[in-house]
C-alpha cells in the first residue's frame, strides 16, 4: 500500500466535492479496492470514503411500488430488510462472500466497480432497475458497459437503485471454487409485461442479456422452455482456470434452467 | 493410576493460547534495533540478469543497505539434503542454489536483490526503485518436454534439466517387464498428480541477530526443525560453527513440510544481521507464500499393473516425471524417490515391481515434500490403478484389493522395493471401514440420490505409509546427508516437575499435551506435572524435528528411553534411602515401594533427595536427576488403512460434493484419541482439497496464474462432511517402545484415490461408462468435460 489521504464526508455534497481533486477516487465497502491497494496495483492519491453519508443508505418502498436501495447500503441490510418486498434480490445480497463481505460492501460500489463476476449487476440488470447518481438517472441497460465500466461518469456517486419488482424471481448461482464468486449465474425476473434474464459471471464483456431466453420464457415460463433452447454461444465467453468457455456457456442454459424451475 | 496418561483423550492444553491469541509466534518476535528486509523478487520465469543498479535505492530514505547476489559470493549454496544415484550409480546433476540470484533469475519470485530499511514500508518503497535489466529466456515448464529440450536449460552449467533418473529396484526392471509381457492382463493409467500450494496459516518469517561482543548469531524463523536449520545453514551457507549460532523456532502456524527445509530468506536475514550489525526482519507476504514457500507434488506418471485371470497382482510398473522446480530444496530429491517408489507395494503381494522416476528442473519454485510427501503420489497412482483393474476385469473393488493383501500370518514381510512392514492386519481395517461406513446401506443411499437428480458413487481404497523416519544407517545408505534419530532430555526438578527439552518440533501436532501422558503413565504423576520445551537449539538436544509422522514414534522414544534412565536412576536413589537392593524397588502410582514390604517413598521424595543429597549414595551415584537419550529406529512404522468416500455428483453441472467419508487406521497404540482423530480429519481435508479444489498452475511463461486465493482453492468447512473415523484396528509397532506408528500424514495420503475413486465410480452408475480416469482437481468444468465426451 502507498501512502494517500482520506476524507469521510457525511453528505454527498461533500463527497462529490472531495472528489474532484485530482487523483481522487472514492471507497465504497472496498473489497476490490483495498486488496488493489495493498498489493500496490493503484495508488490514489487521496480515497474519499462514503461510508459516512448517512442519505444514501437504507431500504424503502417508493411512490411507484419501486424498491429504492441507497447506494452505500450494506448486501447484509438488503438481505434483511428486502426480503419481504423482492425476496429475489434479498437472497442475491444474501449470497454474495460471506458475513464480514455482507456488512461491508455496498450495492452501490459493486455496482460502480462492475466486476464481470459480481452478483449485484445481474439482479440490476434482470430487474430492470434505474441507477440513480449524484447527476442523473441511468437505466440498467445502459449502464452496464462492459467489465470494469460503466456509464459513469469521474466523480459520479451512486446514490440509489430503484427496482421494478417481478411477480417471480430467483438467482441461480454456480460458485468459482477458490473466490466463490459466480463462475456463472443467472438473474430470472418475470414481470406482467414480459420476462427478463441476466447472466453474470460467463461472459468476456461482462453481465449480459440472454435474448433467446427471454423471449422463450415470455411466451412460455417453464424450465421446459429453457431446455429447448440451445446454450449461449461460447465464443466471447470466460475461460480460465476455473472453467472454459463452452462450460460457462452450458452453465448459462442449466443456471437459467433452476432460475425459473426455482422462481418464486 | 492418575487419570490423563496413555489412552486419555485430553484436550489440548497449547489450544489455550492459541486460541486466546496469546501464542508467540516469530512474526510476534520484534528486536530493539530491528531492520525490515523486503526482498526485489523475479517477475519472469527465466531470464539473464544483465545489470542490477541499487543506487537510487539506496539514497532513498531509511534505507541502510541494498543487497544483490555479489555480495553473497563467498557464500556458500543452499545445499540439498539427499543425494541420489541414478540408475547407472552416477550422482544426481547438483546445480548451486544461490542465497540471491546471481547471472540468472530461474522462476517468478527469485530474489535477486534485497533492501533492508528502517521500517517495512521504506524497505517496500525502496525495493521498487531497484532497477534491473533483465533479458528474458523461454521459460521451461513442460517437465517432460523439458528433458529432452538440450537448448533451453534452467541451469546452463550442468548442461542438461534433468536431475536424475533413478530405477528401483533396478535390479527387478527386467523381471517386472516380462511378468507385464506375459499377463492375462494389465491395466496401464496415465495421470497427474497435481501441483499444491501448502498454504500454513502463518506465513513464514525470519528474523537474524547478530550480538557482535561474542560473534553469535540468533535466527528466530518459522520452522518445524531449528537444529536442521542450524546445520544446514551455518556449516553448508554462511560458515558459522554450531557454538556461534542459535536458531530459535517458537510457536509454528503450521508447516505440513514446507517448514522443514532452509530457505535462501533466513540465510539471507542472519547473514545481513551480521553485516549492519542490527536484527534484520523479513515476514512474507501472503503473495510472496504463494510464490516461494516450496509446492508439493506436481508428478506425471504412468502407471501398469499385471493381473492373472482371477485378478491376482502380477507386477507393477511405474514411470513418473517428478518436477523439482528451480532449484533443489532441503528434500526435495528423497520425495519422489525412497519416500514414493518405496511404498509401491502399498498393501499387496506383488512379486515385481519397478519403479522409475525423472527428477526435472523447470522454471517454477522448487517442490518439496508437503504433508505426505511421495506417499500419496504413491498411493494415489496404486489405488486408481487396482481401481481401474477391478473395473475392466468385472471383480469387486474391495474383493480385488482382499485377494491381493499381505495376510496378518506373513510379517514381518519383506517387499519387492526394498522395505520391510513389521506389522499389519490389512483386512481387519477393511472389515472396520465396511461396518463404520454402512457400505451394506449404500444401495439404498445409491437410490434416494437418484431421486434427488445426482449421482452417487462410492470410492474405497487402501493405503500404506513408512513413517517414523528413519533408520540413520538404511537411510545414510540411500543418499541422506543426515541422521534421522531424535533426541531428548528429561530433567526432574527437586520438587518432581519434570521438562522434557525434545528435539521434536510442534507446530500443531499437540507435543504438549500428548507427550506428558506418556511420561504420567511411566512414572504414575499426573501430566499436569511435565511440561514440553521445544524448538529452540540453544536449550535442547540435537533433535531432527517434526516430519513424516514422525514425533512419537522417534521423538516419542527417545523421551521414553530418557524416562527410563530416569526412573532407573531414582530407583537407586530410593533403595539407598529404603535401605533395599534397587532390584527390589518398584515404581507405581508415583511411589517407589520395596517389593513384598509397606516400606515406601513417593516420587517427589526421591526427587528432593537428588538435589539434596544428604542421605544419598554420594559414592556411587551422582546427584541430580537429568537424563539425555538419543533415538534411532531399527525400521519405519507402517501405518496403513481403509477409506471410504460417497460422492454425489450432479449430472448438468459436474459440481462434486462429498457425501460422507469413513477412514479406519491402524496407528497401533494410541496415546491421546482426540488428538489422533484430529490429524485424521485435518488430513482427509486436505485430502479433500487436492481431490477436488487445488491445483497451482503455472502458464507457459511460468506466470504463477493460481497466486492468491482468489484462484487457489482451499477446501472450507462446507466443502468436507462429517468424518466417521476409527482406529481401535491396532496392530502395535514391534520395534518402538510405545509401539506406536504416527498418525500426522495418513488422512492426506489415504483419502485423494478415495474420492476420485468415488466419482469414476458414480458416471459409470449414471452410463458414462466411457471415462476411466479424471485428474485432479475434480472441479465441475472437469467432471462436466469427462462427461461430454463418448
Amino acid at each position: 500500500m502507498y501512502a494517500f489521504e482520506i476524507e469521510t464526508p457525511s453528505t454527498v455534497q461533500d463527497a462529490v466535492a472531495a472528489l474532484k481533486s485530482e487523483g481522487a477516487q472514492a471507497l465504497g465497502g472496498g473489497h476490490t479496492l483495498i486488496p488493489t491497494l495493498k498489493s500496490r496495483l493503484a495508488a490514489p492519491e487521496k480515497l474519499v470514503a462514503l461510508s459516512g453519508i448517512d442519505e444514501i443508505k437504507g431500504v424503502r418502498m417508493g411512490d411507484d411500488s419501486r424498491l429504492c436501495i441507497g447506494g452505500g447500503t450494506t448486501h447484509a441490510t438488503v438481505a434483511a430488510e428486502a426480503a419481504g418486498h423482492y425476496p429475489g434480490l434479498a437472497r442475491l445480497a444474501s449470497l454474495i462472500g460471506d458475513p464480514a463481505v455482507r456488512n461491508r460492501g455496498t450495492i452501490g460500489g459493486s455496482l460502480a466497480n462492475n466486476d464481470p463476476s459480481a452478483c449485484y449487476p445481474a439482479g440490476t440488470l434482470a430487474s430492470g432497475a434505474t441507477i440513480v447518481t449524484n447527476a442523473r438517472e441511468i437505466a440498467a441497460d445502459d449502464f452496464f458497459q462492459g467489465m470494469f465500466t460503466t456509464a459513469l461518469d469521474e466523480g459520479e456517486i451512486i446514490t440509489e437503485v430503484k427496482f421494478p419488482i417481478p411477480e417471480k424471481s430467483f438467482y441461480a448461482k454456480m460458485l468459482q471454487p477458490a473466490s466463490r464468486f459466480p463462475l456463472t449465474a443467472v438473474f430470472v425476473a418475470k414481470f406482467a409485461d414480459g420476462v427478463r434474464v441476466a447472466v453474470t459471471g460467463a461472459s468476456e464483456s461482462g453481465v449480459f442479456r440472454w435474448a433467446e431466453a427471454e423471449a422463450a420464457l415470455s411466451s412460455d415460463f417453464s424450465k421446459a422452455a429453457v431446455d429447448a433452447l440451445s446454450a449461449p454461444p461460447a465464443d466471447g465467453m470466460i475461460g480460465d482456470i476455473h472453467g472454459t468457455p463452452e462450460y460457462r456457456a452450458h452453465l448459462v442454459k442449466v443456471m437459467t434452467g433452476r432460475a425459473v424451475e426455482n422462481a418464486a | 493410576m492418575p487419570d490423563g496418561g496413555i489412552g486419555a483423550p485430553t484436550k489440548r492444553r497449547e489450544d489455550l493460547r492459541f486460541l486466546t491469541g496469546k501464542g508467540r509466534y516469530t512474526d510476534d518476535i520484534n528486536l530493539r534495533g530491528q531492520s525490515y528486509c523486503v526482498f526485489v523478487r523475479s517477475q519472469v520465469a527465466h531470464g539473464r540478469i544483465v545489470s542490477i543498479d541499487t543506487s537510487k535505492a539506496a539514497a532513498m530514505p531509511g534505507v541502510i543497505q541494498v543487497f544483490t547476489g555479489d555480495d553473497f559470493a563467498e557464500v556458500g549454496s543452499i545445499p540439498c539434503g539427499w543425494q541420489i544415484h541414478d540408475r547407472k550409480g552416477e550422482p544426481m546433476l547438483e546445480p548451486a542454489h544461490p542465497v540471491l540470484a546471481r547471472g540468472k533469475v530461474r522462476y517468478v519470485g527469485d530474489a535477486y536483490a534485497a533492501v533492508v530499511a528502517e521500517t517495512e514500508a521504506q524497505a517496500r518503497d525502496a525495493a521498487e526503485a531497484v532497477e534491473a535489466e533483465i533479458e528474458e529466456l523461454p521459460a521451461v515448464i513442460d517437465m517432460v518436454k523439458a528433458v529432452s529440450d538440450k537448448s533451453n536449460l534452467v541451469h546452463d552449467e550442468i548442461g542438461s534439466n534433468l536431475c536424475y533418473d533413478w530405477g528401483f529396484v533396478e535390479e527387478n526392471r527386467e523381471a517386472t517387464a516380462k511378468a507385464i509381457d506375459e499377463a492375462y492382463h494389465v491395466t496401464t493409467l496415465e495421470l497427474v498428480n497435481n501441483r499444491l500450494i501448502p498454504n500454513a496459516m502463518e506465513p513464514r518469517v525470519a528474523v537474524g541477530d547478530y550480538d557482535e561482543t561474542n560473534d553469535h548469531s540468533t535466527l528466530h524463523t518459522t520452522s518445524q526443525n531449528p537444529h536442521v536449520i542450524r546445520l544446514l545453514m551455518g556449516a553448508f551457507v554462511l560458515g558459522i560453527p554450531e557454538h556461534k549460532l542459535r536458531v530459535v523456532a517458537p510457536d509454528v502456524g503450521g508447516g505440513f513440510g514446507s517448514k522443514i527445509f532452509h530457505y535462501a530468506e533466513e540465510a539471507f536475514v542472519t547473514f545481513a544481521a551480521k553485516q549492519i550489525k542490527r536484527p534484520v526482519k523479513w515476514t512474507s507476504t501472503r503473495s510472496e507464500a504463494f510464490m516461494t514457500d516450496a509446492h508439493g507434488r506436481d508428478h506425471v506418471t504412468k502407471i501398469e499393473l499385471a493381473l492373472d485371470n482371477e485378478g491376482h497382482f502380477l507386477a507393477l510398473r511405474t514411470n513418473t516425471y517428478a518436477n523439482m522446480g528451480a532449484y533443489l530444496s532441503t528434500f526435495s530429491t528423497s520425495v519422489p524417490t525412497y519416500l514414493h517408489g518405496t511404498l509401491m507395494a502399498g498393501n499387496y503381494k506383488t512379486p515385481h515391481i519397478y519403479v522409475n522416476v525423472k527428477a526435472v528442473f523447470t522454471n517454477t519454485v522448487p517442490v518439496d515434500a508437503y504433508r505426505g510427501a511421495g506417499r500419496p503420489e504413491a498411493t494415489f497412482q496404486l489405488e486408481r490403478v487396482i481401481d481401474k483393474a477391478a473395473r475392466e476385469m468385472g471383480i469387486d473393488p474391495i474383493e480385488i484389493r482382499r485377494r491381493n493383501f499381505i495376510q496378518p500370518d506373513e510379517f514381518p514381510y519383506q517387499t519387492p522395493v526394498a522395505v520391510s512392514y513389521d506389522t499389519g492386519n490389512y483386512q481387519a481395517t477393511m472389515d472396520k471401514l465396511i461396518e463404520i461406513a454402512d457400505l451394506d446401506g449404500f444401495e439404498e443411499r445409491r437410490a434416494a440420490s437418484a431421486a434427488r437428480g445426482k449421482l452417487r458413487g462410492l470410492g474405497v481404497n487402501c493405503y500404506i505409509e513408512a513413517c517414523g523416519i528413519a533408520p540413520s544407517n538404511l537411510v545414510g545408505q540411500l543418499g541422506a546427508r543426515a541422521g534421522l534419530y531424535e533426541s531428548a532430555t528429561v530433567r526432574v526438578n527437586a520438587t518432581g516437575g519434570l521438562v522434557v527439552m525434545t528435539g521434536s518440533h510442534s507446530h500443531g501436532q499437540g507435543h504438549e499435551t500428548a507427550f506428558p501422558q506418556v511420561i504420567a503413565s511411566m512414572i504414575g504423576i499426573d501430566p499436569s506435572m511435565v511440561e514440553i520445551v521445544h524448538g529452540d537449539t540453544a536449550n535442547t538436544p540435537m533433535g531432527m524435528g517434526t516430519y513424516g509422522s514422525r514425533s512419537l514414534a522417534v521423538g516419542g522414544s527417545a523421551m521414553v528411553k530418557a524416562t527410563e534412565k530416569i526412573i532407573a536412576k531414582a530407583k537407586k536413589i530410593a533403595a539407598h534411602i529404603l535401605e533395599a537392593s534397587d532390584q527390589d524397588i518398584e515404581l507405581k502410582d508415583g511411589m517407589f515401594t520395596v517389593k513384598g514390604t509397606d516400606k515406601s517413598k513417593a516420587w517427589g521424595d526421591i526427587t528432593l533427595a537428588a538435589y539434596v543429597p544428604h542421605n544419598y549414595p554420594l559414592e556411587s551415584l551422582e546427584p541430580g536427576l537429568e537424563e539425555t537419550a538419543f533415538y534411532d529406529p531399527s525400521n519405519f512404522t507402517y501405518p496403513a488403512g481403509a477409506y471410504a468416500c460417497e460422492v454425489e455428483v450432479d449430472p448438468e453441472t459436474g459440481q462434486v460434493e462429498i457425501a460422507s467419508f469413513a477412514a479406519a487406521d491402524d496407528f497401533g497404540n494410541i496415546i491421546n484419541p482426540l488428538i489422533v482423530s484430529g490429524q485424521v480429519h485435518g488430513g482427509i481435508g486436505q485430502g479433500i482439497g487436492q481431490a477436488l479444489l487445488e491445483q497451482a498452475v503455472y502458464d507457459d511463461n511460468g506466470q504463477l496464474l493460481s497466486g492468491s486465493y482468489m484462484d487457489y482453492a482451499m477446501p472450507r468447512a462446507s466443502d468436507v462432511p462429517s468424518y466417521v473415523v476409527d482406529h481401535s484396528c491396532q496392530t502395535p509397532c514391534t520395534h518402538n517402545p510405545l509401539g506406536v506408528k504416527g498418525c500426522g500424514e495418513a488422512g492426506a495420503i489415504g483419502s485423494p484415490p478415495a474420492v476420485v475413486n468415488a466419482v469414476i465410480d458414480a458416471l459409470h452408475r449414471g452410463g458414462h461408462t466411457h471415462v476411466s480416469h479424471i485428474n485432479m482437481p475434480l472441479s465441475p468444468s472437469r467432471v462436466w468435460a469427462a462427461m461430454q465426451k463418448s
